[in-house]
């Protein structure tokens, strides 16, 4: 593995107007690591994992991915905001989950998947389909290609968006609650996924308040609380044994 | 009202009987037993149902034996070639004024979405305008602007212009008739515009450009077409509307349009009444295979949405509307 972390943040604070939705989060994720994510609603986690592709801007602190500083170019000494077509450039690589699906639902699912990769990296129709059927296929849904995303269930629309995620060949895979909108029973299909993706050494940082998920599959946990890292480590550890009252107050809850 | 106090909803022994006698939640011998009552009867709607159609009955019966109306004369000017060409210059503005409107539309929508607060008050200023005086006077306006700028020029204000040429654009009064129709509906096309792009969810914004689709991409490919699901039905009802706003060039004045041509004829023969059903059939003629082209529209935009989302959205009246609602509910009936 390089030297360089895959996603560095120094002191990254975010405000939406008075209200300060991120205070000073320092943390490192390296190629190959999964990194949970949890926290009670409202404690800044969704808001960090979008300032990590720029839908989101940061205020102060350095926020970088592979070593480029996000949403800004710095050139002697000074902080440039990057143009759109720039600030596209640097999500190439990265892939967004969202907690709501999000999948364009006049599309079907094959032409959500095939969208990105024809616009953006220019790929022939005959080409994104092909690895889009390959990416379905893999996603468990290998006979669903022609569906509208209405006609699907959550956790197939779930898995769909993944494939979408992954037909841009990211480094990166940010999920954001990727099952918080799902009916228990399809929670299992979309984690099974994730797991498998993890397996074959994606790097992943998750929101989620899937503490199985966390204990099984994530290299490190961080708990978040008002903007703050409360505490972080091995999640087997911190989940057995929180050191924090907050975390300990979180757990008792969910656990 | 019935003073039967104990009609044949209540619980009955029998069907007590069959729920505690079965354990497999899922036999079919616990059904209740079948509701045969004697259906509820609706005198009214039979009775106004008869009234309506009998007068109905007298209003044609009448008509058809006054000399007003002038028979004989529509059927001698309905497939007059001087009315089919005006008929062909109407469908001809409104065809050139939506085609206009509908891009300025565009134009003003995006204006207003703009983050540029000066951008958004200039569009805001011409919908303003535009929206809150009558189209009759912005024609006439049209009409006579040719009187206050007789010629236009090109340059530096306030010094010597580089070019200046005749007003012509205004002298011709087809050109102006469309120029007229399609700035005024320009205004109603771009808050219709809006509030198609506005219906459509932040989120999908956000995953296209999580995707690193470019703002234009995500319009093109994302926004504009959910968009359309939300602006083609109102819009469909202004095509239709325009046809025949088309009739108020006279305003300007132009008088080749169907109305025009019509008043024209009657003008000559002293019969305004027959020339004036000639001209409404013509328009009715468009304005129903304009509705029907607009439903088939419609279901094409529809897709990916529930279906009966985009039945519900046609206008209400309509010949291909009533047919489809009554297969919608033949197919919600054979379902249950």
């Amino acid at each position: 593995m390089s030297g360089t972390p895959m996603v560095h943040a120094d002191r990254v604070s975010k405000s939406f107007g008075s209200n300060r939705v991120l205070k000073s989060i320092s943390l490192t994720v390296n190629s190959g690591e999964v990194l949970c994510l949890v926290g009670p609603s409202g404690s800044g986690k969704s808001t960090f994992l979008r300032c990590i592709n720029h839908l989101e801007r940061v205020d102060a602190g350095r926020l970088s991915v592979e070593g480029q500083l996000v949403g800004y170019r710095q050139k002697a000494g000074k902080l440039y905001e990057l143009r759109p077509k720039e600030a596209a450039f640097q999500r190439r690589e990265i892939g967004m989950v969202f907690q709501r699906f999000n999948l364009f639902p006049h599309l079907t699912a094959l032409e959500n998947i095939i969208q990105a990769p024809m616009r953006v990296k220019g790929a022939s129709k005959a080409k994104a389909s092909k690895r889009a059927v390959e990416l379905m296929e893999r996603v468990g849904l290998g006979d669903k290609a022609g569906h509208y995303p209405a006609h699907l269930s959550g956790g197939q629309q779930q898995r769909v968006a993944i494939a979408r995620a992954l037909a841009m060949d990211p480094k990166l895979m940010l999920f954001d609650e990727p099952t918080s909108a799902l009916d228990p029973e399809l929670v299992g299909e979309v984690l099974d996924v994730m797991k498998e993706l993890a397996s074959t050494g994606m790097t992943m940082i998750v929101v989620t308040h899937e503490m199985g998920f966390a204990r099984e599959v994530a290299d490190s946990l961080v708990f978040m609380d008002g903007g703050v890292v409360v505490e972080s480590g091995n999640p087997r550890e911190v989940l057995a044994n929180p050191q924090h009252e907050r975390t300990k107050a979180f757990l008792s809850k969910v656990l | 009202m019935t003073n039967d106090p104990e009609p044949d909803l209540g619980p009955r022994p029998g069907a007590h009987a069959a729920a505690t006698r079965a354990n497999d939640p899922l036999a079919d011998d616990q059904e209740g037993e079948a509701i045969t009552a004697i259906p509820l009867r609706h005198p009214w709607r039979v009775l106004i149902a008869v009234v309506l159609v009998l007068a109905l009955a007298v209003f044609v019966i009448d008509a058809a034996q006054r000399d007003d109306f002038g028979w004989a004369d529509v059927g001698k000017y309905i497939f007059d070639k001087r009315i089919s060409q005006a008929a062909l210059v109407t469908l001809q503005l409104t065809l050139y004024a939506m085609v206009i409107a509908i891009v300025l539309g565009l134009l003003l929508a995006i204006m207003r979405l703009s983050p540029n607060p000066v951008v958004k008050s200039v569009a805001w200023l011409y919908i303003w305008i535009f929206r809150g005086t009558p189209v009759y006077v912005q024609l006439v306006f049209w009409g006579i602007v040719s009187l206050i700028y007789p010629v236009l020029t090109i340059g530096i204000p306030f010094m010597t212009p580089w070019i200046s040429f005749h007003n012509d654009i205004f002298t011709n009064l087809f050109v102006t008739a469309v120029i007229g129709l399609a700035l005024n509906e320009a205004a109603y096309m771009s808050e219709i515009v809006r509030a198609g792009l506005l219906s459509v969810d932040e989120g999908q914004e956000e995953a296209s450009r999580a995707l690193a689709m470019s703002w234009g991409q995500t319009m093109r490919f994302v926004v504009v077409p959910q968009a359309m699901r939300i602006i083609i039905p109102p819009t469909g009802n202004e095509v239709i509307s325009m046809l025949k706003t088309t009739s108020l060039v006279a305003a300007i004045p132009l008088s080749i349009d169907l109305y025009g041509v019509s008043r024209g004829i009657s003008a000559v023969t002293f019969t305004p009444v027959p020339l004036l059903i000639v001209a409404s059939l013509w328009y009715l003629l468009f304005t129903s295979i304009l509705m029907v082209g607009q439903h088939f529209i419609e279901k094409r935009f529809a897709r990916g949405s529930g279906q009966r989302k985009a039945e519900k959205s046609l206008p209400p009246v309509g010949p291909a509307s009533d047919i489809t609602n009554i297969r919608m509910n033949n197919i919600e009936e054979g379902r249950q």
